[in-house]
């Protein structure tokens, strides 16, 4: 018996080495193992062995059944890691293919400049301020000193619907309602974003309608340095490299002193180029101490308080940020051209 | 403003100051300069040659062959194609080797066979600005004065060895509208002297003429002086006064005009040459227009006046608007030997007003609409009276006759140093400040910690406080100003709520695809009416007073019509797919005229057409429908927590009749989703498109505040039941839902919908519609009998309300 156990054992072990698949296998182990397997009959014969003997050779069977168990089970794993190492190579692709498209937007530039003002603003404690572009003359020019005959108001040709009553052309107006809603509350630290209109022809410098972005601090002690560090802060900022600045003197009617800030020109690092005109600087923005007049006319005591104001154009801002030559781009949202912005 | 740098040393010493450091140094002081024009535009080797004879060319009819005398002992020997040329004459010849404007290099040649040791050029040729030349000027060779000797340098004749700075003007400085004022300008930003020139005051030996002023328009005109001046004898003028004029860019015509204009452009004080012998009795009578007045000016139109008009009339008729054109009748003309010569101050709201009522506007108009010094009025007609006399022989036959109405106040500021210092944020010494008072020639009497400024008339624009802190933050220099941070009490700076929800409706719509756009607020009537905007359609679109054009006329009410304008311009453009979306405003009132500022509300509107995701090489190119574009806005509500939306079919006009929902907040519209109009599309190119619009406002008011809660996972299991019914076809399936989530009520977890169909095994006009439901309790686990039990109640009430038989 114990001759048999054995060669039944390595037919066995034969038998489970050669199978050639799963299938195979399941064969090998219903023939050796299963109900009606060789091990059982061999183990039906145990009845006719002496009582000492009997224990010795169950032990045996069992030995030889754990093993073949045994040896079954890692040939099964072994089987189905070749089919599935077969089945991913049939499955292989060629992974350079063209990847299929998933829609994507894009943010207008125009509006992702808006965004980057904000936040800059926001971050040195400013507000976001927002008002009527269908504005009254009395905040569009009175309120800032731009009374009826005044010259500079040749300089920002307006929509009029009405003779009170008119499209805003600057975000200036702002101020004001910001300040009467304040009622003589300090600090003013706002920014104001938004549509303004004026009688230009498109071109390729002009729009009949673009962005500002007005800002006010108004507090006690404001000072004319306070006006460039804050405004120097955020040209470096928005252009994300270290700049110079430069004041220089300029006219609003509703700020004096009233200056203009140049950078150091972004393309050519100052050294003179076609963008910055061979000085090496370029203006972005407007600006100034707030005028005695627009404080008083808004309920402020130009005694007590100082401020300053500023203005500036996103379009201007994105146009020698992301090198647009342009302005017209800004407005004809040719998709050829919105798709160059996805990523910012 | 141009300003000759040449013509400028006249009145201020640039010797050691080169045109760009003029430059610089007027920038930095606030007057920019856009430009610095260098006049000889690269002429070179250009001189005087005397034409000694001129002989047909024997082969070309129109030319000519002169022999020319360039100061060398050989003439030359040059072909001319001009017209005008002639023996006798001075000419600019370009020699062999010589450069004119635009890099053209000059070389002998031969011209049909003949050859040419140069050319003789016209003004054109050497750079001079062609629309200010005279009509023989432009159309031949330049002939220059006898004077000029043989063999000089044509630049050093022709002024060109010069330099043109151009001010871009500011309104507040037009003390700098003249090359006195941009004089004492350079001469307080570089610490130098100012040279004034002189005039004539001397009264006129002789014969008197008469001359009597009357002012009777007030605050219109409260200054006039005049003078009479004879014996004049039109010619043309110098070449030095051309080429003067030629580089302030105006036209030379004859010495009388060209001596006006030459003062007004010295001292800034316009003047008016009248034909004495048309004015009746040398009166003056200055007046507002009667209604319906007449005046023919000096262009020969006829302009018709009203009350504010001001007129220049001699007591019995308008004889010129005041300081916008001189009438047709007094124009001084070639016969003209006397002259009445005015000089005034008119109001710059009046010249305003009626320069932009009779669309004119004048080097002239333009000095009085921003104020002219009073001082100066007398001073410019004396200067004038001497160029007169040195130019054209004219002698002063009258004195000068002035009349005003009132003096000229004198201003005087105080500024607080202790002030100056905290506005500027930086220490500027006292004696560096009385320094830049005496540089900019402002009288000023210091006190304790004061200076008592007294402001030149020149300067009107200086009037309070701030505009001496300005002057001196100027001539200081704003780029001494340091940068410091506010330290003051700080505040914490963040969007409002509102704002930060429009910018999560935008970057949803953008991660969905979406392409964000800027349209105009302005566009047409026509555009607008194209497809119905339900929610705002008791609104007219408010037009502007005066558009530009009729694509730019009212301002929107609906942001839909640009979205398809974009779309068409892409399309057109060769893209195979469009989805945009906008977030702006609508501008909304329902008065006829504004009396009150309109409803500005923010609207949010997309569209979707064609291919959006482009065909792939294992798939189809993908298009919108109803569905796309519906799970995009609700994907959007989720997005802002935004519940209780709901879609009801509705028919407008313009949107497809079949295929338009309005969008329901809480059952109110806020918006509307749909296909647009085949024919609407068809109209812009467009294949099948889709496109939605909702206003922001209900949202963020239903948004606002709300936090989303975070509730329990359930803890028991949830039971499924799926539920086939069929019903009439017409019904929407929102009402079935409805039904089922109110008999369901908290016991039902989700309602949804797996399958629509109909076809002949349901029956004529009938569908089938197929949920699967889920029940749960949130304590217990539900038992098959109470589920059962709901079930049928949801099935039976769906009988009851639609006739809904469940399908077996
Ligand atoms: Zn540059």
């Amino acid at each position: 018996m114990r001759e048999r156990l054995e060669l039944l054992k390595k037919e066995a072990e034969a038998a489970i080495e050669a199978a050639k698949g799963l299938e195979q296998l399941r064969d090998v182990k219903v023939k050796y193992l299963g109900k009606k397997g060789e091990l059982t009959t061999v183990l039906r014969g145990m009845k006719d062995l002496s009582a000492e003997d009997r224990p010795v050779i169950g032990g045996l069977a069992n030995e030889v059944r754990t093993g073949l168990e045994k040896k079954l089970t890692e040939k099964e794993e072994e089987l189905r890691e070749a089919a599935l190492d077969a089945r991913l190579e049939a499955e292989a692709i060629d992974v350079t293919l063209a990847a299929r498209p998933q829609p994507l937007g894009g943010i207008h530039p125009i509006a992702a400049v808006v965004e980057q003002i904000e936040d800059i603003f926001t971050g040195m404690g400013f507000e976001v301020a927002e008002g009527p572009e269908v504005e009254t003359d009395q905040y569009n020019f009175e309120a800032l000193n731009l009374p009826q005959d005044h010259p500079a108001r040749d300089m920002q040709d307006s929509f009029y619907i009405t003779p009170e009553i008119l499209l805003r052309t600057h975000t200036s107006p702002v101020q004001v309602r910001t300040m009467e809603a304040k009622e003589g509350q300090v600090p003013v630290k706002i920014i104001c974003p938004g549509k303004v209109y004026r009688r230009d022809d498109d071109d390729a410098t002009h729009s009949h309608q673009f962005y500002q972005v007005e800002g006010l601090v108004v507090d006690r002690g404001i000072a004319m340095s306070e006006l460039h560090g804050i405004l120097a802060t955020f040209a470096e900022k928005i252009f994300g490299m270290a700049l110079e600045t430069r004041l220089r003197p300029s006219y609003f009617p509703f700020t004096e002193p009233s200056v203009e800030m140049d950078i150091t020109c972004i393309k050519c690092s100052g050294k003179g180029c076609r963008m910055c005109k061979q000085t090496g600087w370029i203006e972005i923005l407007g600006a100034g101490m707030v005028h005695p007049r627009v404080l008083e006319g808004a309920g402020y005591d130009s005694e007590r308080y100082t401020g300053f104001a500023f203005g500036m154009g996103p379009d201007r801002i994105a146009l020698l940020k992301y090198g647009i030559d342009d302005i017209r781009h800004l407005y004809t949202n040719d998709l050829k051209f919105l798709r160059q912005f996805q990523s910012v | 403003m141009l300003v000759s740098y040449r013509w400028l040393q006249q009145y201020v010493d640039l010797k050691d100051v080169t045109p760009a450091q003029l430059a610089e140094a007027l920038t930095r002081g606030g007057i920019e300069v856009d430009v610095i024009e260098n006049r000889d535009g690269g002429v070179e080797k250009v001189i005087v040659g005397y034409v000694a004879s001129v002989e047909p060319h024997p082969d070309a009819e129109k030319l000519r062959v002169c022999s020319i005398d360039a100061g060398d002992e050989e003439r030359l020997q040059i072909v001319c194609g001009a017209a005008n040329v002639a023996q006798g004459q001075k000419v600019p010849v370009a020699i062999h080797g010589a450069k004119l404007p635009g890099g053209v290099k000059i070389k002998k040649s031969k011209l049909r066979g003949i050859s040419s040791q140069g050319m003789v050029c016209s003004a054109k040729e050497l750079g001079l600005p062609e629309k200010l030349l005279s009509k023989e000027q432009q159309e031949g060779i330049l002939v220059l004065p006898e004077d000029v000797a043989v063999g000089t340098d044509v630049k050093e004749i022709l002024g060109l060895n010069d330099h043109v700075l151009e001010l871009d003007l500011t309104p507040n400085r037009s003390d700098c509208l003249s090359m006195i004022g941009v004089a004492y300008e350079v001469a307080a930003l570089l610490d130098r002297e100012v040279n004034l020139p002189e005039g004539i005051e001397e009264g006129s030996a002789g014969a008197e003429k008469s001359l009597d002023i009357v002012l009777d328009a007030e605050e219109d005109c409260p200054f006039y002086a005049a003078r009479v001046i004879e014996g004049l004898q039109l010619a043309p003028s110098p070449q030095w006064l051309q080429n003067i004029l030629l580089a302030a860019g105006i036209r030379p015509i004859n010495n009388i005009v060209d001596v006006t204009n030459y003062v007004m452009l010295e001292t800034g004080q316009p003047l008016h040459a009248f034909d004495y012998d048309q004015v009746t009795d040398g009166e003056i009578v200055v007046r507002r227009a009667h209604p319906g007045e007449q005046v023919v000016t000096l262009d020969g139109v006829t302009r018709a006046c009203d009350e504010e008009t001001l007129l220049i009339t001699d007591g019995t008729r308008p004889i010129g608007i005041a300081g916008v054109m001189g009438g047709a009748d007094s124009e001084v003309t070639v016969a003209t030997t006397t002259i009445l010569l005015e000089s005034a101050y008119f109001a710059p709201p009046s010249v305003r007003r009626t320069g932009r009522k009779l669309g004119l506007r004048s080097e002239a108009s333009s000095r009085f609409e921003k104020g002219v010094d009073p001082e100066r009025i007398v001073p410019a007609l004396n200067r004038a009276v001497q160029l007169f006399g040195e130019l054209a022989s004219g002698r002063p036959a009258s004195e000068v006759k002035t009349e005003s109405l009132g003096g000229i106040n004198d201003v005087t500021v105080t500024l607080r140093h202790e002030r100056l210092i905290a506005v500027l944020g930086v220490q500027i010494p006292e004696e560096a400040v009385c320094d830049i008072f005496r540089r900019l020639r402002f009288p000023m009497e210091k006190g304790d910690g004061v200076y008592r400024v007294q402001v030149p008339s020149r300067r009107p624009d200086i009037s309070i406080e701030v505009d001496l802190i300005e002057e001196v933050a100027r001539l200081y220099g704003y780029h001494r100003i340091p940068t410091t941070l506010p330290w003051g009490q700080q505040s914490p700076g963040a969007l409002t709520e509102e704002q930060q929800i429009r910018r999560i409706i935008r970057r949803t719509l953008r991660t969905a695809g979406l392409f964000e756009v800027l349209n105009y607020s302005l566009t047409s009537p026509a555009r607008l009416s194209e497809l119905e905007a339900p929610l705002v359609k008791e609104y007219r679109p408010i037009r502007l007073n005066m558009p530009m054009s009729d694509e730019r006329k009212v301002l929107r009410t609906s942001l839909i019509p640009q979205l398809i304008e974009t779309a068409e311009y892409n399309i057109h453009r060769r893209e195979s797919g469009v989805a945009l979306f906008e977030l702006g405003k609508i501008y909304l009132s329902d008065e006829k005229k504004l009396t009150q500022l309109p409803q500005e509300k923010w609207e949010l509107a997309g569209l979707i057409t064609g291919e959006t995701v482009a065909k792939h090489w294992d798939q189809e190119a993908k298009k919108p429908d109803f569905f796309s574009v519906k799970g995009l806005l609700e994907h959007l509500f989720i997005r802002l927590g935004v519940e209780n939306v709901t879609m009801r079919g509705a028919r407008y006009q313009g949107w497809h009749p079949g295929r338009t929902a309005e969008v329901l907040l809480d059952g109110e519209p806020i918006g509307l989703l749909g296909q647009l109009h085949p024919r609407v599309a068809e109209a812009h190119d467009l294949d099948e498109t889709y496109v939605f619009q909702v206003l922001v406002a209900p949202l963020i008011a239903k948004i606002d505040g709300i936090i989303p809660m975070a509730r329990p996972l359930p803890k028991f299991p949830a039971v499924s039941r799926d539920l086939a019914l069929v019903v009439k076809e017409d019904i929407p399936v929102a009402l079935l839902e409805e039904t089922i989530r109110e008999v369901g009520g908290a016991l039902l977890e989700s309602v949804t919908l797996f399958d629509v169909f109909t076809g002949a095994q349901i029956g004529e006009g009938k569908k089938n519609v197929a949920y699967a439901l889920s029940y749960r309790a949130e304590e217990r686990t539900l038992t098959d009998e109470e589920v059962n039990v709901l079930h049928s109640k949801i099935v039976n009430q769906l009988g009851d309300r639609f006739g809904a038989m469940l399908r077996q």
